[in-house]
């Protein structure tokens, strides 16, 4: 997928040198890399190999043992992570990210309602007519195909893909610029899960999001990301563009995982 | 007429890990130009390394030294050195290419598919239908089936649908990899009439292309690939 990549010279997020150990075990080791607007990147590697530490480093959501990450403020200034404040990295995560995680039962409220769930990022931003926090719930809705007759009906009544829908749907409604997501299609069936790629790969493109996405999926990757990072043993050891990484792989292990005759 | 395309010694190599490490030479020192509004066709028999040149002047095969020169944006990039982005962005305005099968998008209605490389590039939805409308007609796919996704068609029907993507952008170098193949005689004329239009607007083109009469028509040139062989 090589559309909608928006021209522009300015990385959005920035990682130098990022490292997190766990006692004697090293998760990540020396990742660096610049993600810019309107890019997908993906991140594929099997369980273990440090994808979703990398995915929670860049995040914020754990701080690294060394090196950085640094983000691209809305007034367009480079800021490390680390130097922001509890309130501000709170305010860039409920406003700027979104963050999708694989079960949405972690991303969602799952007993209050579907258009509450959509609602509750508007409020937190300042949204307070009711009306317009529900109109704008219900447009979010019919844009991942959910039947606005459901906007009243909690998640935990939702199908499997309908729950990842609506997360997706609550995690957009801010129009944050950098969207993180956790093997968003794991756990789902085949034919639920092209559904749902089909519409990430419109949504992106058509509001020209960064995505950082992690899976082991290489079907995915192919179909949403330009970009990919292939990681093992908590070190990237191959980096380029989608088609070309997965075409013509150079390194053994990413031989590997392309002619995909792992063990299950 | 200046050169669109500038390959010099350009070289592939796979090394396969998976299989002791066996190294597969595919192409060495290649090195041919092809300037604005011609077609060059690269000949050789199967396995000669055809694909594996136009793949890697896509960008979607690694060059593992040499050159590939490319014009883009007024100037010529290294295609063998880009950054991914470089790539990208090459591949959005000035590089198209129509592989032999259609990477289907599901659920995507065929008008969308056609219409999309123009959509891209910043052309009204309306404008892009309109445009990815008539060449639809021209390649005979009845009106009927464009809001249907291509994923239901005919092998050649979506092997047309494949080059309307391809030849609906105005981008200056286009990369054709069997065009025709599975195409009856009176396609094959209006893809023949296609690349003819685009010489005329300056478009560089290589070519691969297994019917001679074809390749008659629309050669200006012919680069054996043979002689690129790289079997030791």
């Amino acid at each position: 997928m090589a559309e909608h990549l928006i021209e522009n010279d300015e990385p959005l997020l920035v990682a130098e040198g990022l490292a997190r150990n766990y006692g004697r075990l090293a998760a990540c080791r020396d990742i660096s890399f610049a993600l810019y607007p309107g890019e997908v990147l993906a991140i594929v590697g099997e369980s273990g190999s440090g994808k979703s530490t990398l995915l929670q480093l860049l995040s914020a959501q754990l701080g690294p043992s060394a090196g950085r990450v640094s983000y691209r403020m809305r007034d367009g200034v480079l800021r490390d992570l680390a130097s922001l404040g509890e309130a501000e990295r709170r305010f860039v995560f409920r406003t700027d990210w979104g963050f999708v995680h694989q079960d949405p039962a972690q991303g969602l409220r799952m007993s209050v309602s579907a258009g509450a769930n959509v609602g509750e990022r508007l409020m937190a931003v300042g949204w307070n007519h009711y009306g317009r926090i529900r109109q704008a719930a219900s447009s979010w809705l019919e844009r991942v195909e959910i039947e606005v007759s459901r906007i009243d009906d909690a998640p935990r009544t939702y199908s499997g893909g309908m729950r990842q829908r609506l997360q997706i749907a609550r995690n957009l409604v801010t129009e944050p610029r950098l969207i993180f997501m956790d093997e968003p299609t794991g756990g789902l069936d085949v034919s639920v899960q092209a559904r749902l790629l089909d519409l990430m790969r419109n949504l992106v493109s058509e509001l020209g999001l960064a995505v950082v996405i992690v899976t082991h999926d290489l079907a995915v990757a192919r179909l949403l990301s330009h970009r990919v990072m292939v990681m093992k043993g908590g070190q990237v050891i191959e980096t380029g563009l989608t088609d070309q990484v997965l075409d013509d792989p150079r390194e053994p292990y990413t031989q590997l995982l392309v002619s995909s005759i792992l063990p299950p | 007429m200046p050169a669109m395309i500038e390959l010099s010694s350009a070289e592939k190599t796979f090394t396969m890990h998976l299989q002791g490490g066996v190294r597969l030479p595919v192409v060495r020192g290649v090195s041919f130009h092809v300037d604005a509004g011609e077609c060059v066709v690269m000949s050789g028999p199967s396995g000669a390394g055809k694909s594996s040149i136009l793949k890697m002047i896509y960008g979607n095969y690694r060059c593992d030294s040499g050159r590939i020169g490319i014009r883009h944006d007024g100037g010529m990039v290294d295609l063998a050195r880009a950054e991914p982005r470089q790539v990208l962005g090459i591949r959005r305005s000035t590089i198209g290419y129509v592989s032999q099968f259609l990477r289907a998008v599901p659920r995507v209605a065929t008008i969308d598919v056609v219409a999309e490389p123009l959509v891209v590039k910043g052309v009204a939805r309306e404008e892009a239908r309109v445009r990815a409308g008539g060449l639809l007609r021209r390649l005979n796919i009845p009106e009927r089936l464009w809001q249907l996704p291509p994923s239901t068609f005919s092998g050649g029907e979506q092997q047309r649908v494949n080059i309307a993507h391809g030849f609906v952008s105005d981008y200056p170098i286009l990369l054709l990899d069997e065009p025709t193949a599975s195409l009856d005689a009176a396609n094959r004329a209006v893809v023949v009439q296609l690349i003819e239009e685009k010489k005329r607007n300056n478009v560089a083109m290589v070519a691969i292309v297994h019917d001679d009469e074809i390749r008659e028509a629309i050669a200006d040139r012919i680069v054996d690939v043979t002689a690129f062989a790289a079997a030791a």
